[in-house]
C-alpha cells in the first residue's frame, strides 16, 4: 500500500512539473514577456515604462540559461513561486492575487455547494427511477429527456432562468450578490437552480449507464434466482455496487468546488474565483489567468489521487501491482 | 489569402473527404450496413444533420462578382446569393414587421424579415443560417487536427509501451489536468484570435480523452492471435500497425468524432461569451442578445433564432451520435461522455 501511495505521489508531482513547464511555454516562451508588458500597459506606451513595468513585474531576467547565476532565471522563478504558492500581483492592476483568491473562494463555495449537494442525489435517484424501469417507455421517455436537456447550451439556460424566473414572474433577483445570511440564499437560488439544470441530463445519463451494466452482472441473476424482488434488487444489491464508479466520478468533482463556475459567477454577479477568471480574460490580467490554470490543475490533480486512494478502499479487487 | 478562398478550400477538402468516405462505405459491405442500419434507427436526426451540413457548405463557397476595377466589393457566398444584396435594415426590427422597432420608420424590405433584424439591421435568418458555416468549421477543422495527433500518438504508446507510453501518458495527463475552458481561453489569448487559431486551441484540449482510447484499445489489439500471428511471420511493425491495428480502430475514430462534435459547437458558444470565439456563431449571436432581454419592451427573436438553431443541431448530432456509438461498438465506450 505504502509502496503504491508513494509511486502515485511521484506521478503526480511529474504531471505538476509537466503543467507548470507547459503553462512556462505558453505564457513566458510563446507570449514574450514584450507582448504582456504592452497588452498591460497599452500600445503607446514608452520603452522606458515598459522596462519599468517589466522589472517590477519579475519579466526581465533570462528566460532559462542565466550563465553567471543559473537559478536567476524566469523558469527558476516561475516553478519556485508556483511551487510555494508566491502567486505575485496581477498584470493588470498590482493587487496580491492571492489576497483575491482569498476573499473569492467564500463565494464560490456558497454557490458550488449547494448545487453539488443538492445535484448528486437529485441526478442519483432520478437514474435510479429511470434504471429501474429499464427498457420500458418511462426509460426511453427519460433518455430522451436527459438528451434534451443535454442539447441546450448553458447559456441559454442561464439567459432563459434569468429571463423567466427574475423578470417575468419575479421570483428571485435577476443577479447580485451579498453575504448577508438573511437575503444570500434569495441570491443564490437562482445560479444554484440553473446549474442543476444544466448538469443534470449528462449525469443521469451516465449513472443510469453504471446503474444497467451493473444489473447485467451475475450476483445479479443469483440475487433473482433466490427470489428477491426488483426493489430489493436494485436498493440491497445494485446500488451499493454502483457507487464504486459513482464515487470515483464524483471525488474527482470535490476540489474543483473551491475554483466555482465561471459562467454561473460571472451572470449572476457573485465575486468568486470564476469571476476573477473572467476579469483577467478580459483585462488580459496573464499573471492571474496562469495563477487559476496552475490552481485548477493542482487541484484536479489532488483529486485524482484522492479518487485512486478512494477505489483502493472500497474495491478490494483493485489490486496495488 | 483572403478568408473566402481559404473557406472555399476547407469546402472542396470537406467535399473530397466526404465523397471518398462514401465510396469507402458503398465498397466495404461492413460499413455499408452499419451507415444503413444508423439512418434506419434515426431518419429524422441524420436528415438535419444532413440539412446543416448542407447549409454550411453553400455559405462556404464564395466569389467576388466585382467588375474590372471594382476590388471593394465583399466576396459573397451562395447562401448570401439567396438574399437580396441590400437586405439591410438600419436597426432592430421584428419578424415581418412593416416599420422599425423603435421610431416605427419604415423598412427598405417591409415584411420580408422571417426572423427580424438585429442591432445593426441585418437579416437574422440570415445570420442562423451562417451560423452552420462556423458550426461546420469548428466541428471539422478541430476534428482535422486532433484526430490524426490522438491516433499517433495513442498508437505509438499502445504498441510500443516502454518509454514511449510513459511519455505519452504524462503529456496526456499535463494536459487533462488542467481545466479545459481555462486552458482554451490561456490558448487563444497567446496565440491570437481567429478561426483558426480557436480549432486549434480546441484540438489541443480535445484530443487527449480521444489518445486514450486509441492507447487502451491498442494495447489490446496488440496481443490479439492475429497480430502475434503477423508477428510470427516476420511482418515489419511499421506494417503491422497499418494493416492489422490501424483498420480496427476506425469505428472509435467514427464514434468518437460524432460524439466529440457537439462538444466542440458547444465549447466555442462558451467561448463566445468570454469574448474569444469565431465571428458569426451562433454563440455570438446569444452573447449579443443577452442585453436585449433587459430591454422593454423585450427583443427576443435574435435569441431565440441563435438558441433554437444551436440546439436542433446539438440534438440530432447527439441522437445520431448515440445510434453511432450502439450499432459501430455497443460495448467498450459506454461511460465516454
Amino acid at each position: 500500500m505504502l509502496a503504491y501511495l508513494l509511486r502515485r505521489a511521484a506521478w503526480g508531482a511529474a504531471t505538476v512539473l509537466g503543467v507548470l513547464l507547459f503553462l512556462f511555454a505558453l505564457f513566458f516562451l510563446y507570449a514574450t514577456p514584450q507582448d504582456i508588458a504592452r497588452r498591460a500597459l497599452g500600445e503607446k506606451a514608452p520603452p522606458e515604462a515598459i522596462q519599468q513595468w517589466l522589472v517590477n513585474h519579475g519579466y526581465d531576467k533570462p528566460a532559462v540559461w542565466n550563465p553567471e547565476h543559473p537559478l536567476d532565471t524566469r523558469l527558476a522563478e516561475h516553478v519556485r513561486r508556483m511551487l510555494l504558492f508566491e502567486f505575485g500581483r496581477s498584470d493588470a492592476d498590482d493587487v496580491p492575487i492571492a489576497q483575491r483568491l482569498r476573499d473569492g473562494v467564500g463565494p464560490s463555495l456558497s454557490v458550488t455547494v449547494p448545487l453539488f449537494a443538492l445535484g448528486l442525489p437529485l441526478a442519483l435517484s432520478l437514474a435510479l427511477l429511470v434504471a429501474f424501469f429499464r427498457e420500458t417507455y418511462i426509460d426511453r421517455a427519460g433518455v430522451v429527456l436527459c438528451v434534451l436537456a443535454m442539447s441546450v447550451s448553458v447559456l441559454v439556460y442561464i439567459l432563459g432562468g434569468q429571463f423567466l424566473l427574475g423578470k417575468l414572474l419575479r421570483w428571485f433577483p435577476i443577479s447580485g450578490f451579498d453575504p448577508d445570511p438573511s437575503v444570500l440564499l434569495r441570491f443564490l437560488a437562482l445560479p444554484v437552480l440553473v446549474g442543476l439544470f444544466a448538469h443534470v441530463g449528462a449525469d443521469v445519463r451516465f449513472y443510469r449507464a453504471v446503474f444497467l451494466e451493473e444489473s447485467g452482472r451475475d450476483y445479479v441473476r443469483t440475487a433473482r434466482a433466490k427470489g428477491a424482488g426488483d426493489a430489493r434488487v436494485m436498493a440491497r444489491h445494485v446500488l451499493p455496487n454502483a457507487l464504486i464508479p459513482v464515487l470515483t466520478n464524483v471525488v474527482v468533482e470535490i476540489p474543483f468546488l473551491f475554483t466555482g463556475s465561471i459562467l454561473l459567477e460571472s451572470f449572476f454577479g457573485i465575486p468568486g474565483l470564476g469571476s476573477i477568471t473572467v476579469d483577467a480574460i478580459q483585462s488580459n490580467d496573464f499573471a492571474t489567468l496562469r495563477v487559476m490554470v496552475y490552481l485548477g490543475a493542482l487541484l484536479f490533480i489532488a483529486g485524482q489521487m484522492l479518487t485512486d486512494v478512494a477505489y483502493t478502499i472500497v474495491d478490494p479487487r483493485v489490486r496495488l501491482g | 489569402m483572403e478568408g473566402y478562398v481559404l473557406g472555399n478550400g476547407f469546402a472542396a477538402l470537406l467535399i473530397g473527404l466526404a465523397l471518398f468516405g462514401s465510396w469507402r462505405v458503398r465498397s466495404t459491405p461492413f460499413w455499408r450496413e452499419r451507415v444503413a442500419e444508423i439512418v434506419r434507427r434515426r431518419p429524422v436526426a441524420t436528415f438535419v444533420v444532413a440539412l446543416y451540413v448542407g447549409v454550411a457548405l453553400l455559405d462556404s463557397v464564395a466569389w467576388h462578382d466585382a467588375l474590372p476595377g471594382e476590388t471593394s466589393v465583399d466576396a459573397r457566398s451562395l447562401l448570401d446569393r439567396a438574399f437580396p444584396s441590400d437586405f439591410r435594415e438600419r436597426s432592430y426590427s421584428a419578424p415581418l414587421a412593416a416599420v422599425e422597432f423603435y421610431g416605427g420608420q419604415p423598412l427598405a424590405h417591409p415584411g420580408r424579415h422571417l426572423l427580424g433584424t438585429d442591432i445593426l439591421g441585418r437579416d437574422v435568418l440570415h445570420l442562423a443560417l451562417g451560423g452552420a458555416r462556423v458550426a461546420l468549421l469548428i466541428g471539422g477543422l478541430t476534428s482535422l487536427i486532433a484526430i490524426p495527433l490522438a491516433i499517433a500518438f495513442g498508437l505509438a504508446a499502445g504498441y510500443f509501451g516502454g518509454r514511449v507510453d510513459d511519455v505519452v501518458f504524462l503529456l496526456l495527463s499535463t494536459l487533462a489536468s488542467m481545466p479545459s475552458i481555462l486552458l482554451l481561453v490561456a490558448l487563444i489569448m497567446v496565440i491570437g484570435r481567429g478561426p483558426v487559431q480557436v480549432c486549434l486551441a480546441l484540438a489541443v484540449t480535445s484530443w487527449v480523452s480521444f489518445c486514450r482510447v486509441v492507447r487502451g484499445e491498442t494495447l489490446k489489439l496488440r496481443e490479439l492471435d492475429y497480430v502475434q500471428a503477423a508477428r510470427a511471420l516476420g511482418v515489419s511493425e511499421l506494417r503491422i500497425v497499418w494493416r492489422h491495428v490501424l483498420p480496427n480502430l476506425s469505428h472509435l475514430v467514427v464514434i468518437t468524432f460524432v460524439l466529440t462534435f457537439s462538444q466542440l459547437v458547444l465549447s466555442e458558444a462558451i467561448l463566445s461569451w468570454l469574448g474569444v470565439g469565431i465571428d458569426g456563431s451562433w454563440g455570438q449571436m446569444i452573447d449579443q442578445a443577452r442585453d436585449e432581454l433587459a430591454r422593454d419592451p423585450i427583443i427576443g427573436w435574435n435569441l431565440a433564432a441563435a438558441s433554437t438553431a444551436l440546439f436542433a443541431l446539438i440534438l440530432a448530432v447527439n441522437r445520431v451520435g448515440d445510434a453511432v456509438r450502439d450499432v459501430l461498438d455497443p460495448r467498450t465506450l459506454r461511460d465516454s461522455p
